[in-house]
Parts: structure tokens; C-alpha cells; sequence
């Protein structure tokens, strides 16, 4: 080892927070992403069903073993330590309380086992419970908590061991919709007074989006991007993230303003780049029209088929094939009037200022 | 008298059991009015072939001189031997026997199987062959009984402790399947959620899994118990058959047989009683089930 790679090494040591290379190997799926984040920061793992976000999370927490890579934490390796000798915390997708133990049990179970007398324990319990508005039902088993106070429970149940390295799976996965605002809106308040490293796994990007300072897109076991929600939201680069943010998204070759993607349609864009690049823009961009547009002051014109009809909310969305794959929002009368069904043919126009062109 | 409507049944399951049974419910009221004669007539059979035998046993008794029967100190020291060596026994069961379910339930290892076959074999193994494997393995002269009698004195064989040993060795696969299975419908991530809040593996199991498995470990205790107190064969080939050390019973009562009926009768009556109380104190798990 050098002496530079030594300095390296130890000025990585002297820096808290966290340092994870996470290689698992399990059958034929393998699992390799890089987890870097600094105290205080929130880091959101987001990806599709299977992508390994829950397994990444359970080899932070020591519950699964790391094939090869390292871990970390406060310039300790803590890769092939016991998960109870690990100081993580981790808030569960089901939340995972005992059954049998009241929320004050519960959240006292963590300092028991980390040698405080049964009197601290209580009390270091209470005083969570306390902080998370939860007092009043300090004597009740888990039964008894409605989904937004068991996220609470088990939330306080994490911090109360004192960790350095906060771990939630899908927290808000469990709760319906109007419970699930609220309790965002809480989790992000605790989260962001939490002065340690927290990970959180979702696949929901509006949840990672509130609540993380800093997103890592994970597909098929691998890191495809990583960065800040803004960032990420306004240059996604896969389909996977452009779905999640509601854009279209290609990838193609860019002379001045002109972008040829696969398939061999062209985009006109804003933007003037050489060399490869993405082009996205939203459904809400497009324009259909039932005969090829005359007059029509949008640059991009392409023929489509529809190939399916889908309501959101007031607006029909349209998934588009032919010369460039689409999807197109639009109202509910505009789909009626066109008449549109799956089959038809329609055109599809999009103005270059709605595209947004970005080095690939 | 009329079978329940569909209605009634359903509502009572309702109460006593899951959403499965619920929806099986009202199909089984229709059945029970069209059951054909071929399957009728063995069902009614076999049921009398089973209770027949139980309410001789109350038409025969002798329930005059029942009084005095049951107060001989022979019957006594028979019962309270029966009741101690099978609550012995079933702690014995319950120290060493839970730990094995949960190695098997939850631990990977090669030759599991070949494990869980060899524990539940006694199960299977009539009792007078465990009796006699036992003497070989703990007899004066056993495998282990004879280190044992040289070097710690110990002799197992027609003695009370010999009685608990067989018990043990009858009743304890009852105990280890029932608990076995309980610890497989346990969810295991809430060991795993003790873990990350700094709990060891033995913690884990001691303060979160024990209480979560506490009904399967209950059932399981009461039938190893019931098991153990109508143990027969491995008892007198083991540990003979001596009013006041060995003789439990079930012993008592087939020597009686020989000698005096009426009391064999009445020494009956009471195993039957402690069977239907062990059953009543199942009901809710096993009667409503079916």
C-alpha cells in the first residue's frame, strides 16, 4: 500500500458516516451497489420489485452476509459483524412489533438488551414515546395501534438503541392513503432531526422524493443512477425513472438540434448538442390529431397507433406505437372527439420548447 | 331434530374460527342432508364402534361401592405416581424437547430430515420395543446404563426415575411436533427485528419467540402429558411394575383386571375423566377445527 492510498484510507476513516460497497450473491441474482453518505444525510434506495433494495438493506443491517465488497460506518468495518453488535437501526416494512409487548416494552426492548436496567430502559422508552406524540398509548400491544402509531412505535423502537445508521423498508408501504401523507409529512420532520446516516427503500418516488436528501436508483442489482430527487426527476435516464417521474424518455444521437433515437425517428429539440444524449418530455406535451396536421408550428410530427386507453384521474392516457413509441395525455372530450380506441391511427405533435435534450 | 341451517352453523364458526372455515361452513350443512347410505351407514358404524366401548365403561361401573374403591391407598399411590412421573416428564419433554423443535424449525442443516424422521419414530415404534431399547441403552448393562451405574451409581431401570425416562421417550416427539410446527407458522423476521435491536440469537428466542409460540408449546405440553400418564409398555418393560415406585395406572389397572374387575373399572373411570378434562382444555384448538 502506498503512502497515498494510506493517507486516503484514513482520512476516509476520520470521516464519519457512511461507506458501503454491498455485493450479494444469491442463485443467479447478484447484487452490487456503492453507498456512500455523510451524517445527517438521507439516502433513498428506489427501484422496481425485485431490483435487491430490501436485500441491500438487510446486508446493511447484517441480515444477510456480504458476498465481497466492505461496510463502513463511522470509518469502522463492520462487514463481518453480528447484527446485534451492529449500532443500525431499522424500521421494518410490517414494522414488526412484538405481538406480545406493550409500544412501552417494545421500545424499552432495544436498551435492555444493550445492558440498561429495566427502570432506564422504561424510561428511555417513554421519553421516545413522548417525543413521537405517542404517550397516551405507551400500555398498548400492537393490536391496538392504528397503522400511522405503529410506524411511530417502530420508529422510536429503532432510534431508541441509538444508532448510527437508521434502516426503513418501504416505511409508508403499509398505510393507506390519507394516513400515509401525514405520516410522511412526520417521518420527514424525525428524519430530518435524526443526526446520523439514514437509508430508506422505496419504491414509491414521491415518498423518496419527500423524504431523502439523495436518491440511488437501483435496477437488477445494479446502481443506473444516482443523485439529488431534483436532479434525478428532471434527467432520468431509464425508462424505469422516467415512468416513475412521468416523462418520455429516449436515447439517441444529437447533430445541432436534431436527435435521432432508435428506431430511427428524429426529435427536434431545443437544445443544440453533437453526440449522444436522452430527449424527455412529458405526456402532457403531446397533441393528437386525427389527419396529419397542415400549419401546425410543433417541429416534431410522427404517425401512431393507439395502442391502449388508460384513465387518470380527469385525463385519458395514451400509449402510443409506430414511428416513436409515446405516451400522450389528454381530456377526456379531446379523446372523444378524435375518437380514439385502441387500433386507431392518430398523429402526434410535440413543440422542440416542450423537449428537454441532455448529454447521455 | 334437525341438523342447523347453513346460517347458524356459519355464524357460530364465525366465532370460533378463521375465514376459511366460514366460507366451508354452509356447504357442509348441505352435504349432511344428502349423505348417501354408503358412506352414512360406515360413519355411523365407526362412530358407535368409538363411544360404545366409553359408555359400557359407565354402565358397568360400579358406582356404589366407587367410593371406596377410589379412596384405597393402593389407588392413591397409583394416581399420584401416574400424576407426578407424567408432569416430570413433560418438563423433561418441554427442557430438551423445545430446543430440538427449534433447531429443527429453524436451523439449516444437512440431514434435517433423517432428524425429524428419527424424532417422531417413537411415535410410531410400539412401546414395549422403546421399552426394551431403552433397557439396552440404560439398563445395567445398557450401552450408557452401565457407565453410568459404574461410575455415578445411577440405575435407571425399575425405578421411578425409570418411569419418568420412558414417558419422556414416548411423549416427547408429541411435543416436539406440535411446537415444531408452531415455531414454522411463526413469522421468523420478528427474531430477525430483535436482532437489530441488539438482542443475541438465545435472547431473541428467550424474550420474543418463547412468548409467540407459547399456545403451540401448551398444546403440545398437555398432549405429551396425556401421552405420558397412559403410558403402558415402555413402562413395565423399563421399570416394572412395583405398587408405590413403578406402578403408574394404566399398570394398576390392567392388574386389577386380573384380581378385581370393579376396581379396574373405577381405576378406568378416572383415566377416562383426566382425558376429557385434558380434551376440554383443547377444545378451542383442536374441536373446532373439525
Amino acid at each position: 500500500m502506498t503512502d497515498i492510498e494510506e493517507a486516503a484510507r484514513g482520512a476516509e476513516r476520520v470521516n464519519g458516516g457512511l461507506d458501503a460497497r454491498l455485493v450479494v450473491e444469491r442463485g443467479s441474482f447478484r447484487l452490487d451497489v456503492r453507498l456512500a453518505a455523510a451524517p445527517g444525510d438521507v439516502v433513498a434506495l428506489l427501484g422496481p420489485n425485485g431490483a435487491g433494495k430490501s436485500t441491500a438493506l438487510r446486508a446493511l443491517a447484517g441480515l444477510v452476509p456480504l458476498s465481497d465488497g466492505h461496510l463502513l460506518l463511522d470509518g469502522a468495518e463492520l462487514g463481518g459483524t453480528a447484527p446485534e453488535s451492529r449500532p443500525v437501526g431499522v424500521v421494518f416494512q410490517d414494522y414488526l412489533l412484538f405481538p406480545h409487548l406493550t409500544a412501552l416494552d417494545s421500545v424499552a426492548f432495544g436498551p435492555r438488551c444493550h445492558g440498561a436496567t429495566k427502570a432506564e430502559a422504561r424510561a428511555l422508552a417513554a421519553e421516545w414515546l413522548e417525543r413521537m406524540g405517542l404517550t397516551d398509548h405507551a400500555g398498548a400491544k400492537p393490536r391496538g395501534l392504528s397503522g400511522g402509531q405503529a410506524q411511530r412505535v417502530a420508529l422510536a423502537r429503532a432510534l431508541a438503541v441509538n444508532p448510527r445508521l437508521l434502516l426503513l423498508d418501504e416505511p409508508l408501504a403499509a398505510l393507506d392513503a390519507r394516513t400515509r401523507l401525514e405520516v410522511r409529512t412526520q417521518l420527514r420532520r424525525h428524519l430530518a432531526d435524526f443526526e446520523a446516516v439514514a437509508v430508506l427503500v422505496t419504491h414509491d418516488p414521491l415518498d423518496a422524493m419527500v423524504l431523502a436528501d439523495h436518491l440511488v436508483v437501483i435496477e437488477h442489482g445494479r446502481v443506473v443512477q444516482e443523485g439529488t430527487p431534483s436532479h434525478i426527476a428532471r434527467h432520468p435516464r431509464t425508462d424505469y425513472i422516467a415512468q416513475l417521474v412521468g416523462l418520455n424518455l429516449y436515447r439517441g444521437k444529437a447533430e445541432g438540434h436534431a436527435v435521432r433515437v432508435a428506431g430511427g425517428a428524429v426529435v427536434t429539440t431545443a437544445e443544440d448538442f453533437t453526440g449522444p444524449v436522452f430527449v424527455a418530455f412529458p405526456p402532457s406535451a403531446v397533441t393528437l390529431h386525427r389527419d396529419r396536421p397542415v400549419g401546425s408550428s410543433a417541429r416534431n410530427v410522427w404517425r401512431c397507433e393507439v395502442a391502449g386507453l388508460e384513465t387518470r384521474g380527469d385525463r385519458i392516457r395514451a400509449d402510443l406505437t409506430g414511428e416513436l413509441p409515446l405516451a400522450a395525455d389528454l381530456t377526456a372530450v379531446a379523446a372523444a372527439e378524435l375518437e380514439l380506441r385502441p387500433g386507431a391511427t392518430v398523429w402526434a405533435t410535440v413543440k422542440a420548447a416542450r423537449t428537454h435534450a441532455y448529454l447521455a | 331434530m334437525t341438523s342447523p341451517s347453513p346460517d347458524t352453523t356459519a355464524a357460530v364458526d364465525t366465532l370460533t374460527g378463521g375465514p376459511g372455515r366460514r366460507t366451508g361452513a354452509p356447504r357442509r350443512g348441505r352435504n349432511r342432508r344428502g349423505a348417501p347410505l354408503p358412506l352414512l351407514l360406515p360413519a355411523l358404524i365407526g362412530l358407535a364402534f368409538l363411544v360404545l366401548p366409553l359408555v359400557a365403561l359407565l354402565i358397568r361401573a360400579p358406582w356404589r361401592s366407587m367410593p371406596e374403591l377410589l379412596t384405597s391407598a393402593e389407588v392413591w399411590d397409583a394416581l399420584r405416581l401416574s400424576l407426578v412421573c407424567a408432569t416430570v416428564a413433560t418438563a423433561v419433554c418441554l427442557v430438551i424437547g423445545v430446543p430440538l423443535a427449534w433447531l429443527l424449525a429453524r436451523v439449516e442443516f444437512p440431514g434435517r430430515g433423517l432428524v425429524r424422521a428419527l424424532v417422531t419414530l417413537p411415535l410410531v415404534l410400539p412401546p414395549v420395543v422403546g421399552g426394551v431399547a431403552l433397557l439396552m441403552a440404560l439398563g445395567r448393562n445398557g450401552v450408557v446404563g452401565r457407565s453410568l451405574d459404574d461410575w455415578f451409581g445411577i440405575t435407571l431401570p425399575f425405578t421411578t426415575t425409570g418411569v419418568v425416562v420412558a414417558e419422556a421417550f414416548v411423549a416427547m416427539p408429541f411435543l416436539v411436533i406440535s411446537v415444531e410446527g408452531t415455531l414454522r407458522a411463526a413469522d421468523p423476521r420478528f427474531e430477525e427485528a430483535a436482532t437489530t435491536l441488539g438482542a443475541s440469537r438465545f435472547t431473541a428466542f428467550r424474550r420474543v419467540t418463547l412468548p409467540l409460540i407459547a399456545p403451540g408449546i401448551a398444546a403440545g405440553a398437555v398432549l405429551a402429558w396425556a401421552r405420558a400418564l397412559g403410558e403402558f409398555g415402555a413402562t413395565i418393560t423399563f421399570a416394572g411394575n412395583f405398587p408405590g415406585r413403578t406402578q403408574t395406572m394404566p399398570l394398576a389397572v390392567y392388574l386389577a383386571l386380573q384380581s378385581d374387575p370393579e376396581a379396574a373399572i373405577a381405576l378406568s373411570l378416572v383415566l377416562l375423566a383426566v382425558s376429557v378434562a385434558v380434551l376440554a382444555g383443547l377444545r378451542d384448538r383442536w374441536m373446532s377445527a373439525s
